[in-house]
C-alpha cells in the first residue's frame, strides 16, 4: 500500500470494529471465558460445577494430578500410540513424497492416487471405529479370514490374534488404524511443499549434473523443513488429543484397556462419566496436558531450527 | 533406459496402486458385507455381494433411525458452516484492511487459540452450557462457529493476497459505504478462499464426536456420529455383523457424496495448510 492509500484509507479504519466485533463477541463467550473458566475450577475441589458448594484449593489439584500413577500411564499410552503412528504416517507420507518428486522416474497418476489417499481422512471416527471393531473381530472377522486364508495358501494354520483385545497389540492395532486416517493427508501437504519448491533449483541442479539423491538431499529436504515441522507439529497436538478411536474401540471391561487409556480419555472420566465426575480434578488434569503439549511443542520448534 | 529401469518403475506402481488398495478395501468390504447375513458373514470371506440387505434394514432401523441422525447432522453442520464462512471472511477482511486499536492484540489472539489444544476449554465449555440452559440445544454446536481462529487466520492471508485495495477505495470514492463494498465487491472476489474453508468447517462440523456427545443427551437429539456411537451399547445389533456393516455404510454415505464432488477443493485446503506456514 502507498503513502497515499493509507491516508486515504486512515479515516475508514474505524469501520473495523464493526467488522471484527461479532467474532470477539463470540470468541470471548464460548472461547476466553471456558478456557479460563476451567483455569478456575481447577483450583477448585468443585464435583460437578454448580452442584454443592466448592472451596478454593490452591494447587491440591495439580498435586494429585503429578502424583496420579494412572494419569501417567494414560499419558505413556497416549504417547506410545501418537509415536508409533507418526513414525509410520510421516514414513509413508514421506517415501511418497520422494517417489512422487523423483525427476528421473516422473511418476503419473498424482492427482488420482492422492484422492484415495485422502479418502479415510474424511470418514467419521465413529464409522471408523466400528468399520474396523467389526473387521478385526477375534473370531468372526473378515481380517483374521483373510489372514487364516493366505496362511492355508502356504499349508499353515493361523492362530486368530485378538487384535484389540489383547494388552500387547491393541496399542499398536490402533496406532496402525490412525497412520491409516492421517497418512494421506500428510503426503498431500508435503507434496504441496515439493510443488512449491521453484523449478529452476531442479533445473540448476539437472546442469550440474547432480544425481537424484544429492538434489533430495541438498535441495527437497532442506527446503521441506519448515512444512515437516509443521506437520510434526500439529500432528503432536492432535495426537496427544487422541480419544474417538481408542474410546470406542476398546471397551472399559477389556483387557487391553489399561493400556489404550488416553490423556483425553481419562480427562473425560473425571470430567463427564456420571459416579467418577471430580469437575476440579478433571480441569488441572485438562491444565497439566495443555503445559505438556506446550513444552513439547517449544521443544520440537527448538530441535528443528536448531540447524540454522 | 533400460529394462531395469522399467521393471523398478513397473514395481513403483504396483506398490501405489496396492496402498490405494488398502486405503479402499475396508470400504469395498463394507459395501458387499453390508449385503450379506450375519450367519455368512461369520462363515467365510468373500467379495460377492449376498441376498440379505433388506434384513439387516430391517435391524437397523428396529434399533435406530439413522435417517434422523443424518438429518440433525445437518441442522447443526450446515448452519455452523455457513456462520464460520460468512464471520470469518468478515472478520478477517476487517483485519487486514482497517488499522485500529486492538487489531494486532485480536490477531495475537487468533494465532494463540489456533495453538491451544481444544480439551482444554472443554470443561469450562460445557460448565458454561449448564449454566445458561444450553445442554441439549444445538445452539452450543452451532454458534461458537462465529469465531473460527484458524479459518480466520487463513483467510486474512487470502485477501492480503488476492484484493487490490484500490478496488475497495475506487467504490469509497463512489460514495460506498463499508459493508455494502464488502458484500458486493470483496465477498465475490474471496470466494474460492471462502469455499475451501467452508468444506473443511462442514467436513469438521459433521465427523465431531466428543463436543455433540458433551452436549446432547436425549437421543431423538443425537447427530450422526454420537448416534453411531451408541452401536456401542447395543447387544442385539452387534451379533449381527451385516447390520453393523450396513449402519456404518450409510453413516458414510453422505460424506462420500461431498467428496465426489468436492475432491478438488478439498485436497487444495489441505495443501494450502502447509503453505500458510
Amino acid at each position: 500500500m502507498g503513502k497515499k492509500s493509507q491516508s486515504n484509507l486512515h479515516k475508514y479504519n474505524r469501520a473495523g470494529y464493526i467488522f471484527v466485533l461479532p467474532f470477539v463477541v463470540v470468541f470471548m463467550i464460548f472461547s476466553v471465558y471456558p478456557v479460563l473458566r476451567t483455569l478456575y475450577l481447577s483450583f477448585t475441589n468443585a464435583k460437578i460445577a454448580g452442584v454443592g458448594k466448592m472451596d478454593w484449593v490452591w494447587f491440591e489439584n495439580y498435586i494429585r494430578v503429578i502424583k496420579d500413577k494412572f494419569f501417567w500411564r494414560s499419558l505413556w499410552n497416549t504417547t506410545k500410540i501418537w509415536g508409533i503412528n507418526i513414525v509410520l504416517q510421516l514414513g509413508l507420507a514421506f517415501l511418497l513424497t520422494i517417489v512422487f518428486s523423483d525427476i528421473k522416474y516422473k511418476m503419473k497418476g498424482l492427482g488420482v492416487f492422492r484422492v484415495i489417499y485422502y479418502l479415510p481422512n474424511l470418514i467419521a471416527a465413529t464409522s471408523i471405529s466400528f468399520l474396523f471393531k467389526t473387521l478385526l473381530d477375534w473370531r468372526y472377522g473378515t481380517f483374521n479370514q483373510i489372514i487364516s486364508g493366505i496362511y492355508h495358501l502356504f499349508g499353515a494354520s493361523y492362530n486368530p490374534i485378538d487384535w484389540l483385545g489383547t494388552a500387547t497389540y491393541a496399542g499398536p492395532t490402533i496406532a496402525v488404524i490412525q497412520t491409516w486416517v492421517w497418512f494421506g493427508n500428510s503426503f498431500i501437504m508435503l507434496m504441496a511443499g515439493v510443488q512449491g519448491i521453484s523449478t529452476d533449483y531442479f533445473e540448476a541442479a539437472a546442469i550440474d549434473g547432480a544425481g537424484r539423491w544429492t538434489v533430495f538431499g541438498k535441495i527437497t529436504l532442506p527446503l521441506l523443513k519448515p512444512i515437516l515441522l509443521y506437520v510434526a507439529v500439529t500432528s503432536l497436538i492432535g495426537g496427544l488429543q487422541m480419544f474417538d478411536l481408542p474410546f470406542l474401540m476398546v471397551d472399559k471391561a477389556s483387557a487391553a484397556y489399561p493400556s489404550t487409556q488416553t490423556a483425553v480419555m481419562y480427562l473425560y472420566k473425571f470430567g463427564f462419566e456420571t459416579g467418577t465426575t471430580q469437575t476440579g480434578y478433571a480441569s488441572a488434569i485438562a491444565y497439566i496436558l495443555f503445559l505438556i503439549i506446550l513444552a513439547v511443542s517449544v521443544v520440537q520448534f527448538k530441535v528443528f531450527n536448531k540447524e540454522d | 533406459m533400460g529394462t531395469g529401469f522399467k521393471i523398478k518403475k513397473a514395481i513403483l506402481y504396483f506398490l501405489l496402486i496396492l496402498l490405494g488398495m488398502v486405503c479402499l478395501l475396508p470400504f469395498l468390504l463394507m459395501i458387499v458385507n453390508a449385503t450379506r447375513s450375519g450367519v455368512e458373514i461369520v462363515n467365510s470371506f468373500t467379495l460377492i455381494p449376498s441376498t440379505h440387505l433388506k434384513e439387516n434394514w430391517d435391524t437397523v432401523f428396529e434399533y435406530f433411525n439413522l435417517f434422523q441422525g443424518i438429518w440433525n447432522s445437518v441442522k447443526v453442520a450446515v448452519p455452523a458452516t455457513l456462520l464460520t464462512a460468512y464471520f470469518s471472511a468478515l472478520t478477517a477482511y476487517g483485519l487486514a484492511m482497517y488499522k485500529f486499536k486492538g487489531n494486532k492484540f485480536i490477531f495475537t489472539m487468533i494465532l494463540l487459540f489456533m495453538m491451544i489444544p481444544g480439551q482444554l476449554g472443554l470443561i469450562g465449555f460445557y460448565n458454561l452450557c449448564t449454566r445458561l440452559h444450553l445442554v441439549n440445544s444445538y445452539i452450543p454446536l452451532i454458534i461458537p462457529a462465529v469465531a473460527a481462529p484458524g479459518t480466520v487466520f487463513f483467510l486474512r492471508q487470502y485477501v492480503l493476497s488476492v484484493l487490490p485495495p484500490s478496488l475497495v477505495e475506487a467504490a469509497r470514492i463512489d460514495g460506498a459505504g463499508e459493508l455494502y463494498s464488502f458484500h458486493r465487491i470483496v465477498l465475490p472476489i474471496m470466494s474460492p478462499g471462502i469455499a475451501t474453508m467452508a468444506i473443511m468447517a462442514f467436513i469438521g462440523n459433521w465427523n465431531n464426536y466428543l463436543l455433540p456427545m458433551i452436549i446432547l443427551n436425549k437421543n431423538e437429539k443425537f447427530t450422526l456420529p454420537v448416534m453411531m456411537a451408541t452401536l456401542k451399547a447395543s447387544t442385539n445389533i452387534q451379533s449381527n455383523q451385516g447390520a453393523i456393516y450396513l449402519a456404518v455404510a450409510i453413516s458414510v454415505i453422505p460424506i462420500l457424496l461431498v467428496f465426489c464432488f468436492c475432491s478438488k477443493y478439498i485436497i487444495s485446503s489441505v495443501s494450502a495448510g502447509s503453505v500458510k506456514e
